[in-house]
Formats: structure tokens, sequence, C-alpha cells
């Protein structure tokens, strides 16, 4: 059963297996002398080529009480530069038949357009002008802020699944930026001004602070001369900042919240546990993590949350677990359970805790992860299917800490991942609740009716 | 943090079908029994990608078992032959094969990607679940409460408000006026046999196109075709009458309590057969498209700040064309953002769209068109989308000539007639200030 619940979608975006692993096949990659790595995927199937230009900044760079600035600047690259006026960036790649956005994360900000293999000298053109020649009016920023607003209203302000996040996170990190939403807090958007967004861009917008990444029917050769002619000439940051976020400290105390709001219809626990990334050559213990989420919480007819919950009883509508490896710095492991109709919270809670100490007990079961493992294998082969996916994949490891060899190493360390490595890292994750968050999202009580004497 | 929303995905995704790349090389295939499959024979990656849709979808439930065909769609891979949902799963896992069951309002979508190594297999798999699924009790049971939990979501979500009120008021009593995955009432009292007749009702021979693209031949493929869905019923329930549009111009404020309102408007559309439908087409891009800078982005996003994304809409549904649109702004905001695209559709419908704008929307609309069929799971569905709107085989060459040969006379011609400011309806959802529902 495929039917994904709305009240969970926000929750949990699950990372198909699809998008970890890849082929090493085609891959080229080079830096240019100011800094600049460039990684070049070649696939001539289709006359498209995707150009993603991605910045080792993200909202977790971003200074205290700056909060949404590294997003803001991002909606504010489509404005002008010296050589373009407002809009006309995104114009030009529509007039050449392109599409284009951008979207920002933590760790990094990216912006691509997809276009017709022979127009990307005119994508390098345009990217590498806005990378140091960004020009703003006061009055793009303004207005610019009131969309970024609406942008909050609407992911965010609108939907108590995503407040119930937010606070969630809020309370996983004591002290690393991690903490705070990519889009920003309100309060602080609302004050977002020129000057901050110049203050970021001029700080970490430059060429040894970026990744390129090519995808698509192009030669490594080519992209190369093309690369060194418009990136090639751009002047790096000189003594660019190490990149060190606030660490978190020692966790020593279980947090626990509950979000009520009238508007929520499906009330559900979850819990995230903070939990080590991968680490550039030391990618085992994330690959047992992210094994572990499969074994544990994947498929709902496979895994053993599922199996437990919702097969062998009815005692959740839906059962998930969820990790993320690529990040820069420490991730969360999280599971979730929506209870069935009459199931409370606490109760709910209880019966997920009971499944995670049965699994403790009975282990991996070997014919899934088998079957885990086969789908790893494959996913090679059907990621070679989706350029675009592939060109994601290298530019989100590259700005989170990764190298390429990391990338092209992942399957391998995947699938050799054995049962007792998964037993070891679930130990030792479910063993500190300390360093857990376990949250409520639920709709407040109806008002107890008067009595009538 | 995506910088521009994406809207209505499901929705014009019937759109796609009209473009395609001149590069690909559609094969009809008819097997022996009469079923015909349009194939993209691509070698260089070992597996194939599969897409067989049944025209109707949805819209097919009878009316007092609304959801019926929604629940028996999510049960499909829930048990098969001697197989429970468990054992189904892992059968699936072990061919490291993808099978999906969807449903919308007019086609039941059944998408699945295999290995070469062992497609047999898959495609013995697959039929399992076309042919002899088992709706065990316990599975209708277990699917039934995400169902329910699913519809109960829904009625707290400000965009599927506005979406279910619009469709209520527009169609009457038509299959479209009501969601496909039915009332909580109506789907906790559907049966087993409810479901063996909504899938009789849905999947049958009389209404099933097949798109298959990667690494397979015609020849291997035409007696898979018969394998595969020879043992499917030949016929189905009638298609729906068309739908009616029931709504007029004007305002209906359903009250809800978030801060931002959402907008949801529209008036009847156009066909996609309509010897105008490209017209219209490049007139929507002008106006509204996702994409590309078009007239509503540029007024109310760029230039006042009033939305982060706002977007038109050409709806061609098998039973009546739409023209819709969305917007989403602050309560005390949402007036004016009314207000500008109304504004907006009355100046287009006045004084047309001008050279240089159709000049830049055929630009983007010809050079985008390549760019769609970037790999085999695209490709099929593409493919399986022409069908399904009646575009013959050969468009694919024609398609940009057809934009071409739009005129601006043609453009703003169409612009005249499809455009009517006084006949678009808004639902909005929320607290909005200084808006309430006209009569």
């Amino acid at each position: 059963m495929r039917l994904i619940l709305a009240a969970i979608a926000v929750v949990c975006s699950v990372v198909s297996l699809n998008a970890d692993t890849l082929i090493k096949d085609n891959v080229t990659s080079f830096e240019l002398d100011n800094g600049l790595e460039v990684v070049v995927i070649q696939d001539t199937r289709a006359p498209v080529v995707v150009h993603m230009l991605w910045y080792r900044a993200g909202a977790a760079d971003e200074p205290p009480g700056k909060s949404g600035i590294a997003h803001f600047l991002e909606h504010l690259l489509f404005k002008g530069t010296d050589d373009m006026a407002a809009g006309e960036f995104s114009q030009v790649v529509a007039a050449n038949g392109g599409s284009d956005n951008a979207f920002t994360s933590w760790d990094y900000t990216a912006y691509f357009q997809r276009v017709a293999s022979d127009r990307l000298e005119l994508m390098m053109k345009m990217e590498s002008d806005r990378m140091r020649d960004l020009q703003l009016t006061q009055e793009d920023v303004l207005t610019e802020r009131n969309v970024v607003i609406e942008e909050r209203n609407q992911r965010t302000e609108n939907d108590p699944g995503a407040l119930f996040s937010e606070q969630r996170r809020a309370a996983q990190y004591l002290n690393h930026p991690y903490a705070v939403p990519i889009i920003g807090w309100m309060h602080e958007i609302e004050q977002l001004n020129m000057d901050d967004a110049m203050a970021f861009y001029r700080r970490f917008y430059a060429p040894n602070n970026a990744v390129l990444v090519v995808a698509g029917d192009v030669e490594p050769e080519a992209v190369k001369t093309l690369a060194q002619t418009y990136y090639g000439v751009l002047e790096p940051t000189e003594n660019l900042p190490e990149r060190a976020r606030p660490a978190e400290p020692p966790q020593l105390s279980e947090r626990r919240l509950v979000l009520e709001d009238p508007r929520v219809a499906q009330p559900y626990v979850i819990r995230t546990y903070l939990a080590p990334e991968r680490d550039a050559g030391a990618q085992e213990d994330a690959a047992a993590l992210r094994i572990l989420s499969e074994v544990l919480g994947g498929d709902g007819a496979s895994s053993y949350l599922g199996r437990k919950l919702q097969f062998e009883n009815s005692d959740a509508v839906y059962t998930g677990a969820f990790y993320s490896g690529t990040s820069l710095d420490d991730t969360t492991f999280g599971v979730v359970m929506v209870p069935a109709p009459g199931i409370s919270l606490p109760d709910a809670e209880e019966k997920l805790d009971a499944a995670i100490h049965g699994f403790l007990q009975d282990g991996v079961d070997s014919d899934v992860l088998d079957r885990i493992k086969t789908q790893i294998r494959a996913s090679e082969i059907y990621a070679r299917d989706d350029v675009n996916g592939l060109a994601n994949t290298y530019g989100q490891a590259l700005t989170s800490g990764l190298t390429i060899q990391d990338v092209q190493d992942w399957p391998a360390i995947l699938d050799a991942v054995t049962e007792d490595d998964i037993m070891a890292a679930a130990r030792s994750l479910f063993s500190d609740r300390n360093k857990a968050v376990t949250g409520y999202l639920t709709k407040p009580e109806p008002e107890q009716a008067e009595v009538v004497q | 943090m995506n910088r521009i929303f994406s809207f209505f995905v499901a929705l014009v995704l019937s759109l796609s079908a009209t473009a395609s790349s001149a590069e690909v090389k559609i094969q009809e295939v008819t097997s022996e029994g009469g079923i015909t499959a349009w194939l993209v024979q691509e070698n260089s990656i070992p597996f194939v990608a599969l897409e067989i849709w049944f025209q109707g979808g949805a819209s097919l439930d009878v009316p007092e078992k609304r959801g019926a065909i929604n629940l028996m769609t999510a049960l499909l891979e829930e048990g098969a032959a001697d197989m429970d949902a468990r054992a189904f799963a892992a059968a699936r896992d072990s061919l490291a094969a993808t099978i999906r069951f969807d449903v919308s309002d007019d086609s039941l979508q059944v998408s699945s990607r295999f290995l070469t190594e062992n497609r047999d297999e898959a495609l013995a798999l697959l039929k399992t679940a076309l042919t002899q699924p088992r709706f065990d009790q316990a599975a209708i049971d277990r699917v039934r409460k995400q169902v329910l939990s699913s519809i109960a979501s829904e009625a707290q979500d400000p965009n599927s408000i506005a979406g279910n009120t619009f469709s209520a008021l527009a169609h009457g009593d038509h299959p479209y006026a009501t969601s496909s995955d039915g009332t909580a009432e109506t789907v906790t009292a559907l049966t087993r046999d409810d479901l063996l007749e909504a899938k009789a009702r849905a999947m049958a021979r009389d209404r099933v196109f097949v798109g298959v693209a990667g690494d397979i031949s015609a020849d291997e493929l035409r007696p898979l075709l018969d394998e595969l869905l020879g043992d499917l019923p030949a016929e189905g329930a009638p298609m729906p009458d068309a739908a009616p549009f029931n709504l007029s111009g004007g305002v209906t404020v359903v009250p809800f309590d978030v801060p931002q309102s959402v907008a949801l408007f529209g008036h009847r559309g156009i066909e996609q057969d309509d010897e105008d439908f490209f017209a219209a087409f490049l007139l929507n891009t002008v106006l509204g498209a996702n994409g590309f800078q078009s007239r509503l982005m540029s007024e109310v996003r760029e230039k006042r700040g009033l939305t982060y994304g706002i977007g038109s809409f050409l709806v061609p549904k098998d039973h009546i064309p739409l023209y819709l649109g969305q917007v989403a702004s602050a309560n005390d905001r949402i007036a004016e953002a009314i207000e500008v695209t109304k504004s907006e559709w009355a100046k287009l419908a006045e004084n047309g769209v001008t050279e240089d704008e159709l000049t830049r929307a055929k630009t983007y609309l010809t050079g985008s068109y390549p760019l769609r069929f970037d790999g085999n799971g695209t490709i099929a569905n593409i493919m399986v989308g022409m069908q399904l709107s009646d575009l013959p085989i050969d468009y694919i060459p024609t398609r940009n000539d057809q934009i071409n040969a739009v005129t601006l006379d043609d453009v703003n011609r169409v612009a005249r007639e499809l455009l009517r400011p006084d006949d678009l309806h808004f639902v909005v959802v929320g607290q909005p200030v200084g808006l309430e529902t006209t009569n």
C-alpha cells in the first residue's frame, strides 16, 4: 500500500535507496586554479544538460539573529547583476526553452538550469556573472521579502505538521544551528535587509566555495574549456573561513514536547535521536544506520515496525523509520507511529518502544536484509536512468563534507553492512534517550460539556 | 526551499502528452489478442519501464460506493494469488522490481520497472496483482484505516478544502463533484464484493493503454502483452457523461483558521482536441504557466510581493475542460491578490498578448520540447498520456510546427473567447479580510 498519509508527508522525507547509489562510469572531475570544483556526468541519451552550481553555504552558516538569510539571498540571486536586469536571468533561460530554479538547505545553496545541451555556454556565462556581480535595489529586497514571508506562510504557518517539525528540531539541537529553520523564524525574516544579504553573499559566493556539476549530453573536455572561460576568471575569496559550526555539548536530558493545534486531523508520535552522519573516508556507521532505517521502518509490508504494528496487530495506521546521512554535522535518526483510532499517543509510544525493544531482541531477519541488498545493487542500474538525480547526489555530497570517492564507495559500503553492524548501530542509537526528542502532535481535547445538576 | 512552487502536478500531467522529442522513435506493437502498446526501445540500460493505464479511473465509481475504486487500487499490491501482502512485497523486493498503483479522476495507473535479468518473473508477479488480487479482509481493514486517516487529514488541509469545495459547487451530481477517496461513511461501508465490482468496472481490456520504454524489442514485447493483460475482462463500466459546470462568477469563502488564505479559481476551459487548443496553450503560457515569466507571476509576485506562487492551468479533463488557477496570500492581502488576478484576466481578454510575448512563449514551448524525454520512466509515461489524449503516433515531429503555426490573431481571438473574467469563481479558504461569499 503506497498511500502516503498527508499528515506524515512533511515529517519524513524518506530517501529512496535509488538516491543513495550510483555508478562510477561517465563521471569526471577537476578543479580550476581559483578553487572551483567541477564534476561532469556524461549521459548522451538525450540532447539535454543540467547545469548546477552548489555553494558550500546554507542556513547553518548564517550569523545569529539573521535566520533565513541564506534562503532569502537565494531568492535575490534572481534579481539583477551589473550585466542583467532583475528577472532577466530566468527570462533568458525560458527563451532558450529551459527551466531554472534554486534551493537552499542547511549545508548548501544550489542553482540549476535544465536546457538543450548546446545552450550550456550561455548558462555558464550567466551563472558565473551572478556569482560575483549581484546588484540589488531596496525595492527588490523589500518586495522579495514579502514573497518569502508568504512562502513561510504557505509552507509552515498554514501547516501544523510543519510547525511541529520546526519545534522538534529546535529542541533536538542545543547549540548547533541545525536548530534553526532554513526559511528562518518569522520575526527574523521580517527584519532581514540588503546589508544582511550582501554580507552573506560576499562572504560565501566565491569559486573556491562552490561546486559546479554538469550532467547530460556533454564532453568533459568541452565543459572544462567553458568552465575555465567563464568561472576560471573569477577571483576567489581569500582567507575563506573554515566551515566550523558551534558543536553540540553532551546531551544529558531527554526532551519531550506536545504541539496541540485544532487543525490536526491525524495525531501521531515521533521521536528523533541525534545520530552520526556520513564522514569522508568513514561512512560505515552511517551505512549501518541507513540499512537499519530500511530494516526497521522502510516499506510497511517488509519492515519490522510495519510487521509488528500494522500486520501482526492493527495498532498503527502507519509506521516508519528515517535517516538521512548526507549532512555536514550530526544528523538525526527518527521513528514515527500514526496510531489507529482509539489508541492514545502515550499508548502508541509504549507500543512503538515495545516494538523497538522486540527488534533489539529478535535481530535482523536475514531474508529481509538480502532483499534490501538486492535492491541496492539494482538501484545502481535504475540510477543511470536519472541523470538529474545523479547530479543532485554529487552536489549534495560534495557540499556536505564528502568527496567523489565517498560517493562512489557508498554502494559497496552499504552492501558490506552485516547483521551485526546493524544491531550494533541499533543498540548504540536506542540506548541513549538523552539524545532524543519525542513529540506528540495532537488536537486539543474538546472542552467538557457543562454538567447540569 | 524551492524558489518556485509547482502547482497541480497531477492535473497538468495530461498536458505533458502534448510534448515529446524528435529524437524519440515510437513503435506501435499489437499483440495477437489485439492489445496495443507504444514502445521506445532503448537498450543502453538493462531495465524496462512499463506504464499500463486504464481510462475512466475513479469516476467509474457507483455513486453510493464512492471510494471503492480508490480503495481497490490501493489493495492491488496487498496480496495476490497464493501470496498475502507481505509475501507479495517480499517477491517484488527480491526481484528489485517496482510496482505501483494509483488512481485519479480519469485513469487508473499501473507503473512498473524491472531488470532485464528477471523480466519474466517480474511480469509474472505483476500479472498476479492485475488479475488475481486477493482483497483479504485483514488487508481491507488495514488499508481502509489508512484511507480514512487520509480523508480526515484532507478535511483539515486548506488546499484540499478549496479543491473539494470548488468541485462540489461546479459539478452537480457528476463523479467529479466528490473526492475520489470517498467519504468516511461510504468507505466504512465498502465490502469485499464492492471491491471486486470496482475492479471489474475499472480494469478491462477495452480501456487499457500501454507505454513501454527500455531494454526490450517489439518481438519480445508482443507475446508478453497478451500474457500480462489477456486474462482481464473484455469490457468495463460505461464512461460517465459530460460533467456540468454550475459555477458562475463570484466568491465563495470557506472560513478556516489559518494565517494565509488559499484561493482556487476558474471557469470552463477548452478541449484538448479543439483546433484552438495550441492557441489557448500559448495564451495560458503568457498568462500564468509555471516555469515561465508569466503575467500573473510578474504582477502578483514579482511586482507586489503578494504571494509565493500563482499559476493558471488548462485542465482538459475527460468529461469537462476547465481553466483553473491558484494563489495563496496572507489573510489581509488575499483580496488584493484576487483583484490583481481578475484585472490581468480582463486585460488579456480585452487587449490580447503582444507579438513579443507570443514569440517568447513559442520559443519557450518549442525549446523545452525535447528536454522532457530524458529517461525511460518519463518516456513510457508520456507515451501512455499521448494515447489517452488520442494523439496520433506520428504527432511528435509535428508538434513544434503546430505551435509555430499559431498566429497572434489566433491567440487574441481565443483570448477574447476563452478568458471570461466575469465568470471566474474564487473559492477562498481562510480568514480573508474584505472578502465575502457572493450570491
